[in-house]
């Protein structure tokens, strides 16, 4: 008793200690002020009135409950922990399915599937315009066959495929479910996820093809699709991560991510659907690098703005409507390519970051990603990262552990302010779709950027390695992953092998009922698995809808 | 002082090319950026109308060289005598390469936008 007593005695002296010290401090104004990305100001010392101050129950708030502040489950990764998905695909359909194996053998849970850009772009491997990108950045796709070879062997009841598609997801999508239904599963029981966030990718990433208006109405006969026909798939990933690795600061990310699902979510409800039967199923990607706590508080805020959304201005009944379900780890902008073992560690504090955030699934970087596609090992250790966490840190033990924290507590309330705040400041610029349509977001995201750069470039902004502790290891060299020009061959022969090898009157005539669709406005998407289904090409099928829809003409902004 | 600014090929990534802008405009030069996705003969054509003196490329995907050849040989064609260099995600491997193709200077990955700015100022 007297130990503790005196104990107590000493922190008490101890804590007036530090608040005399912080008190003299400040007036002898020798602590720098620090202000977090986001604009806030961080106090040397959080305390319990700092924390209750304008908020609306945050001691009450309980994990699984609205407004979901502490997460969307009631006993979250004590439960089941977060799904790993780490991005992977390259070459051709054969030897992306070999590197899909090779995670799945090392523990991996779900798949994330990268595409080449002339996939990406709408454009086939023996397009003029794909010389030298054919299977550079990711698997090259033309027809349905690749995606028979991509996912020979791997059972889609199992393993969760998301796929990184956006202006050609449509035709991506239409042929996911056309094999999941040759292969004999029923799509009402079909899981997965299509990033299908056409809206950033005119922010950032940029493989947008059909003008703003048109390509958000695909974006909506996804959902209308899936709502009806595959009712557990997630056929949007709304993401904040390229629009912060494009320069947007936490709140911004979040805000125009919010700003973006909510467009989505106004155009579905046009077509008669409700909001209880789509709004579970979409879903969000995140970036995470930057300071600690105000990434962790961006989700948790977040979490809170998004379910307030859906429940009060939405309306929606259901509590998995109101749940802000999401992807979050990364965060290439956060890596160098100088010292690059270095982003090995960065990587291990985002996962802890994504973890103590209550995420869904978590991706992480690997340490070479700054610069190439990762190698074998690179993408080992990225997973093996993750493992520790899980394994051996009881990461997952209990919920939102730090829930309470007067710090963390401050800062959630202060980022689900400023979100609301931004966001209306995109209603005032006429909405998201005008925002992006006119150049606005993309401006202001770029003038950010600049300043970040030019924060790192002054010093002002400290990166290990990069402006501070550099060693002189400049040139050392690094092992780059090789362009595959016999894979590139290899696909461009079997393209022009099914096109011999197909029915070409059943492919003309899908197409056909196609155009036909497209112009008179109703959804495409029974018609795309059509031609899908008749082996025509991803080039052909977007070919087509250009004709009907035109293609976009870009603001130039910077 | 004007430069054209130019993303050749499918690649997407346009935050590098759009902080060298403003660094360059800082810097006190005028600015023309093509935007994302345009073809060699594009660029070219829009060097023709601009007049720049200068022609920047920016390639991230790692096709730089397939696409710095064809570069190359439709300046010849249409008897473009304008300076260019490159940036991007450049393997240092890649640099003597590149400037064999014609490139006046080619910026490995990690090259420091100062550096870059300091190297048009003084190559102009």
């Amino acid at each position: 008793m007297f130990d503790v007593g005196c104990w107590m005695l000493d922190v008490g002296i101890w804590m007036l200690d530090v608040e005399y010290l912080i008190f003299k401090i400040e007036i002898m104004e020798e602590l720098k002020k620090i202000f977090l990305e986001s604009g806030f100001e961080v106090k040397p010392l959080y305390k319990s009135n700092d924390s209750e101050e304008n908020n609306q129950g945050v001691r009450n708030e309980e994990p699984g409950k609205f407004p979901y502040t502490r997460g969307i489950h009631p006993l979250m990764y004590r439960k089941r922990p977060f799904t790993i998905r780490q991005y992977a695909g390259f070459a051709s359909p054969e030897e992306t399915n070999a590197r899909f194996q090779f995670l799945i053998k090392n523990g991996q849970t779900g798949l994330n599937v990268a595409f080449d850009l002339p996939t990406q772009c709408g454009l086939d491997s023996d397009d003029p315009r794909s010389l030298g990108e054919v299977g550079r950045v990711g698997m090259a796709v033309d027809t349905l066959e690749d995606f028979e070879i991509a996912f020979n062997g791997i059972d889609l009841d199992k393993i969760t495929v998301s796929l990184t598609i956006n202006g050609s997801a449509i035709v991506l999508m239409a042929m996911y479910f056309a094999l999941a239904k040759k292969r004999g599963y029923d799509l009402k029981n079909l899981r997965g996820t299509a990033q299908n966030d056409i809206l950033k990718e005119f922010i950032g990433r940029g493989t947008w093809i059909f003008p703003v208006d048109k390509s958000v109405k695909l974006v909506t006969d996804t959902i209308e699709f899936c709502a009806t026909h595959v009712p557990k798939y997630s056929p949007v990933s709304v993401c904040g991560y390229h629009i912060r690795e494009s320069g947007a600061n936490p709140v911004q990310e979040m805000a125009y991510a919010f700003s973006i699902a909510k467009a989505y979510s106004d155009e579905t409800l046009k077509r008669g659907i409700t909001i209880d039967e789509f709004a579970s199923r979409l879903s969000f990607n995140f970036d995470i690098y930057g300071n600690f706590f105000e990434q962790i508080a961006k989700f948790r805020g977040g979490r809170r703005l998004w379910a307030r959304i859906m429940r009060e201005e939405y309306k929606a009944l259901k509590d998995e409507s109101c749940w802000m379900r999401m992807i979050a780890g990364g965060g290439g902008a956060g890596l160098t390519k100088e010292q690059p073992e270095n982003n090995i560690v960065r990587t291990a504090y985002y996962a802890l970051i994504s973890a103590l955030s209550g995420t869904q699934t978590m991706a992480l970087c690997t340490y070479d990603e700054a610069y190439t596609i990762p190698t074998e090992k690179a993408a080992e250790i990225a997973l093996r990262t993750m493992q520790i966490m899980i394994h051996e840190m009881g990461i997952c033990d209990t919920v939102d552990p730090l829930g309470g924290s007067y710090y963390v507590e401050t800062l959630t309330n202060q980022f689900e302010q400023e979100i609301k705040k931004e966001m209306q400041k995109v209603a005032l610029w006429g909405g998201i779709i005008n925002a992006v349509s006119t150049g606005k977001i993309q401006e202001a995201v770029s003038q950010q950027a600049y300043q970040r750069e030019k924060g790192i470039q002054e010093g002002k902004t400290l990166k290990v390695g990069v402006n501070c502790f550099q060693n002189d290891e400049e040139n050392k060299t690094v092992e780059f992953h090789p362009y595959n020009q016999s894979a590139a061959n290899r696909q461009i022969f079997k393209l022009k092998e099914i096109r011999k090898r197909r029915e070409i009157t059943l492919v003309n005539i899908t197409l056909n009922k196609l155009k036909q669709s497209a112009k008179q406005n109703i959804n495409v998407m029974p018609d795309v698995i059509d031609a899908v289904n008749a082996y025509a090409s991803v080039g052909e099928i977007i070919h087509v809808l250009k004709e009907v829809y035109g293609e976009f003409d870009e603001p130039i902004f910077f | 002082m004007k430069i054209l600014l130019a993303k050749p090929g499918l690649d997407g990534h346009d935050v590098g090319v759009k902080v060298l802008a403003h660094a360059l405009i800082e810097a006190g030069w005028k600015v023309v950026y093509t935007g994302l996705r345009k073809s060699i003969e594009e660029i070219v054509e829009k060097a023709i109308k601009e007049k720049p003196n200068l022609i920047g490329l920016s390639i991230l995907s790692g096709t730089h060289l397939i696409l710095c050849e064809r570069f190359r040989d439709v300046l010849l064609a249409k008897n473009v005598k304008i300076q260019w260099i490159i940036g991007g995600n450049i393997p240092e491997k890649d640099v003597i390469p590149l400037e064999n193709l014609g490139a006046t200077k080619a910026f490995p990955t990690g090259t420091k936008i100062q550096t870059v700015v300091d190297f048009v100022k003084g190559h102009v």
